[in-house]
């Protein structure tokens, strides 16, 4: 037998989830189980109950409004994928879900399961980062919203509590003109992120920068942004100089050396990644307003 | 704790009802229960792609999956492929390309290019690389599988033509 044994339960309701994750002490809930059960077959992980959320029904769905898109939390990355509503609505989730594992594991994959993970560099935590996404958990006590700037404490460790189940997460609109890009460096596609960078603009009509939002992954804060470039930037046109602007304040962003390379090979790495989406979606967002 | 249920699910067209322990794998379902051993186990992890088979026409990791998470649900291993002794066009594909050398990864490629075929029946070149990385093949170099791909995705648009 591959994992430990475990008691299995598969409840149908979000009530009946949030019953048991209140009810037992050592649970995990099972969502895609493409980063869990890795972890349960090595025997990195011990849990006496699992709860199975493939029959909560209720947690699928995308809902897209002029404003902001819900998606349920066990809505399969596949099914993100293929949505032609949700490409219009968010391009940048399309986009960047390209990158997140490979088809048969977006097959199984699920929004929320991912976030709940909190793989530093996993995409989706990118994409929620740059788009200020709200996470919305219930549990016994209630629902509770918790904006995306404050809901990764650590890696692997997001503000949840073991009786708190990701129910949707919702994503705030950009004007329908505006410019997107994700890129990332990876050895082999497919495989996890060394760093990446997600940036959205919005432009008025003469070209210049409404809003600005650039975020980062595999620095040592999880999904970081570029801050306070975000309001200076207003009013600015995009130009060569401002894109070499961003790659040389992302490159004083801390970040961890490990196995890939030292500190600095990162911060030059996601450097020139965040001046590259910069550049693609200023183009994009350029082409949008003369198109 | 060694909790079991009772499941129903239909493998390569076939109803089976069996009693599983709620730990174990669908790829040990296959495998141990079902003697079906043309799903191999390369990682047990999720990044070899060896054991990838389709359930409900999806291609998925079978070492990712737990055998109940399939009761109600129909699955389709390397065996169910062939119709008799007419084989799938994929396979009429890998044969006619050099797509397989010692063939350990040949299942698991199966099963993930008859999804992408499905979900894209003209593929590019680089669309029917990028198609096959989730696959890790140590022996072909991929040139012939990506040739089996486009191959294949020619002879299934020539299956669909009104004769």
């Amino acid at each position: 037998m591959k994992p430990a044994p475990f008691r299995y339960h598969d409840p149908s309701t979000v009530d009946e989830v949030v019953t048991l994750l209140g009810r037992l002490e050592e649970a995990k809930v099972l969502a895609g189980g493409q980063s869990l059960m890795p972890l349960m077959n090595l025997r990195m992980t011990g849990f006496d109950d699992l709860i199975d959320l493939k029959g909560v029904q209720e947690l699928q769905g995308i809902t897209v409004t002029s404003d902001q898109v819900t998606i349920g939390s066990m809505t399969r990355q596949r099914a993100c994928e293929h949505s032609d509503a949700l490409a219009e609505a968010l391009p940048i989730l399309r986009e960047a879900l390209g990158y997140v594992g490979h088809p048969q594991t977006r097959n199984r994959g699920t929004i929320g399961g991912s976030l709940a993970h909190l793989d530093p560099t996993a995409e989706l935590v990118g994409v929620a980062s740059v788009l200020d996404a709200q996470i919305i958990a219930r549990s016994t006590a209630g629902e509770r919203r918790i904006p995306f700037d404050r809901y990764p404490e650590m890696t692997f460790v997001p503000d949840l509590t073991d009786q708190e189940l990701i129910t949707e997460v919702v994503f705030p609109r950009w004007p329908e003109d505006h410019g997107w890009a994700f890129e990332e460096f990876a050895p082999r596609h497919g495989d996890f992120a060394i760093a990446a960078a997600a940036a959205l603009v919005s432009l008025n009509a003469e070209g210049a920068i409404d809003r600005i939002a650039v975020a980062l992954l595999g620095m040592s804060e999880i999904g970081v942004r570029v801050g306070d470039l975000e309001q200076e930037w207003r009013g600015q046109k995009p130009s060569e100089a401002l894109f070499a602007g961003v790659a040389e304040h992302v490159r004083r962003f801390d970040a961890t050396p490990d196995i890939h390379g030292p500190a600095a090979y990162r911060q030059h790495l996601a450097g020139v990644l965040a001046q590259r989406a910069l550049r693609h979606a200023c183009d994009r967002a350029g082409s949008r307003l003369h198109a | 704790m060694h909790d079991e249920r009772r499941i129903q699910a239909t493998v390569n067209g076939a109803e089976h009802e069996v009693t599983v322990p709620v730990r174990l794998t669908l790829a040990d379902l296959l495998r141990q229960k079902l003697r079906l051993t043309g799903t191999h186990l390369g990682c047990e992890h999720g990044v070899c792609g060896a054991c990838t088979v389709l359930v409900d026409g999806v291609a998925v990791r079978s070492c990712l999956m737990l055998a109940v998470q399939v009761d109600g649900h129909e699955v389709t291993t390397v065996e169910g492929l062939a119709d008799g002794e007419n084989l799938h066009p994929i396979q009429q594909a890998f044969m006619d390309h050099h797509a397989l050398q010692c063939g350990f990864c040949t299942p698991g490629l199966l099963t993930s290019i008859i999804d992408f075929l499905g979900q894209n029946p003209t593929p590019t070149r680089e669309e029917a690389t990028e198609a096959v990385s989730g696959n890790i093949c140590r022996c072909t170099g991929y040139a012939g599988i990506v040739d089996a791909t486009l191959a294949a995705a020619e002879a299934l648009r020539a299956e669909d033509r009104p004769r």
